[in-house]
């Protein structure tokens, strides 16, 4: 019963809403579990909106590299190699940093100096940096026989991208890119633990997970728990990703090996 | 002059931690396809663990957790009539003989012992996803070499050793060249660690600065050390992008895989 208040007073305690004092000494398991589940939705709210940002992005992007014009080719080259060759940590603290002295001549960055929106955009072109790389190695395997059929049924430019390229560049890119979603989701836990302020305590779930480490000096309830959500939000992200995985495959012969073939995998 | 000693101490790392996690991943993988069912079981849990749970997660709690359980095997051994309980609501409370590092001990035996615990801890983590890269890459070994080996009467022991072991490097080569970018990527969480590594320096040393406290008062400068690091890390990682792809060239030659293929009809053509 007791932990029903406990849910109402800390349940949406990262969005700012309920109880203004974060529990202060004797902490019980389900002010532990309903702290960490609360932050839980920063990092759900972090990895969809990047991950569908960053998917239209990253098709762009994937497209710019495979161009043969270098003006649009080495922009795309640039923005991959920018993201993926230097740590996401360091992205979040210069990125902080840049957009804190952006908002002091043009106040119209004033929200990109706080998380829910700075974070995000260096979240976002984080993944599509990623996802870009990804999509442009399947685009580069998308196979030769598909293109020529392509030509034989008359399809050309725009149609033939939307009904034979793109799908199938997917297909390839499906297992690659569940990869890289389940990583983006772990990406969000680092966001508070740069230089973006949790304002009033509304972190996210690390962010409290630590909290509780550092009051009761035991990291052996709080982490394991964040452990278990953690498990958790990747099961339902391979889940989804897997259902999606079937649907774009669900014309091809099932029985003979469902996926065309695994790329190798890309891991961030 | 710190500032530049702490790149030191990323590099340290790294060269420290690559070999440790390699042996990790091994002792990993081979746990994960071991006959005996436990030791299965554990090195697949090991390596599942890993992948599910964020690895900045593993680094906050291992470093705890480490420092707690050395602690607390040193206070079992070292004072055994010690009565009262280890944890005490907020507290953890040892004898003082059992402290790790010794209380009286100089500043640099404490700066050492944050930074072992900070390798073991890359190594546990990177050491799970070099598991799963050498687990795939001894499945990747082509079937029909193993038989052969099973024919000339070698045993499973033999076949692991003198077969697979061998060959599963070109297979694995991919996933390994991959897990070191990630790894040096990785370097920067040592902050989080409590190591004074290059991503304290920069924040303390960017920091503004006014006349009082400095000879070299400066307004904010952090934004400018972290472009700074970013080049650094571009430059690293762009490095080990050119040296991967040369080893793999080199590995390649002579192996029946489509790189090696490539290479042949290559040499053929020019």
């Amino acid at each position: 019963m007791e932990c029903w208040d406990t849910l109402a007073q800390y349940g949406l305690r990262s969005m700012g809403i309920g109880e203004r004092l974060l529990p202060r000494s004797d902490f019980t398991l389900c002010q532990q579990v309903v702290l960490i589940g609360s932050g839980m939705i920063w990092n759900i709210y972090f990895g969809v909106l990047a991950l569908v940002a960053g998917f239209a992005l990253a098709t762009l992007v994937a497209v710019g590299k495979a161009q043969a014009n270098p003006l649009i080719r080495k922009p795309s080259e640039w923005f991959i190699f920018l993201f993926r060759g230097s740590p996401l940590f360091i992205q979040f603290f210069f990125g902080y940093f840049l957009f804190l002295s952006l908002k002091q001549t043009f106040p119209i960055f004033d929200p990109l100096a706080s998380a829910w929106a700075g974070a995000l955009v260096v979240l976002f072109l984080n993944t599509s940096a990623y996802t870009g790389e990804i999509f442009y190695g399947a685009l580069m395997s998308v196979p030769k026989g598909d293109q020529e059929a392509a030509s034989a049924y008359g399809l050309t430019g725009w149609r033939r991208f939307r009904r034979i390229t793109w799908p199938t560049m997917l297909r390839l890119a499906w297992p690659a890119y569940t990869n890289e979603a389940i990583f983006l989701f772990h990406a969000t836990v680092l966001v508070f633990f740069t230089g973006f302020p949790a304002i009033q305590q509304r972190g996210d779930a690390l962010y409290y997970a630590s909290y509780f480490a550092d009051k009761t000096f035991n990291p052996f309830v709080p982490y394991p728990i964040l452990a278990a959500y953690f498990i958790l939000l990747t099961l339902v992200v391979i889940g989804i990703m897997g259902a999606v995985n079937r649907r774009l495959n669900r014309h091809l012969p099932q029985a003979a090996g469902r996926r065309p073939r695994l790329l190798p995998q890309i891991i961030r | 002059m710190s500032f530049y000693a702490a790149f030191g101490t990323v590099l340290l790392l790294l060269a420290i931690t690559a070999p440790i996690s390699l042996a990790f991943g091994f002792g990993g993988a081979m746990a994960a396809r071991s006959a005996i069912a436990p030791l299965r079981w554990f090195g697949k849990l090991y390596i599942a663990l890993v992948r599910g749970v964020p690895d900045i997660a593993f680094f906050l709690f291992f470093v705890i957790a480490l420092d707690q359980g050395i602690e607390y095997l040193r206070h079992k051994i070292k004072c055994p009539d010690w009565d009262a309980p280890v944890r005490q609501g907020s507290d953890f409370l040892v004898c003082q003989a059992a402290k790790m590092p010794l209380g009286n001990s100089p500043q640099w035996v404490h700066e050492y012992y944050g930074f072992a615990l900070a390798v073991v801890t890359f190594a546990i983590v990177f050491g799970a996803f070099a598991a799963s890269v050498l687990y795939g890459a001894m499945k990747a070994v082509p079937r029909g070499q193993i038989e052969t080996a099973e024919a000339y009467g070698m045993t499973s022991r033999q076949t692991f050793w003198r077969i697979t072991v061998p060959q599963m490097w070109v297979y694995a080569l991919p996933g390994l060249g991959n897990l070191w970018m990630v790894l040096i990527k990785a370097t920067p969480l040592l902050f989080l660690l409590g190591v004074e590594d290059i991503v304290y320096w920069a924040t303390e040393l960017g920091a503004s600065k006014t006349a009082r406290f400095s000879d070299y008062p400066h307004p904010d400068w952090k934004m400018y050390y972290f472009l700074g690091l970013l080049v650094f890390y571009l430059a690293f990682t762009r490095l080990s992008e050119i040296v991967l792809a040369n080893i793999t060239r080199r590995l390649s030659t002579g192996q029946a895989t489509a790189g090696g293929e490539a290479l042949r009809k290559a040499k053929a053509a020019g």
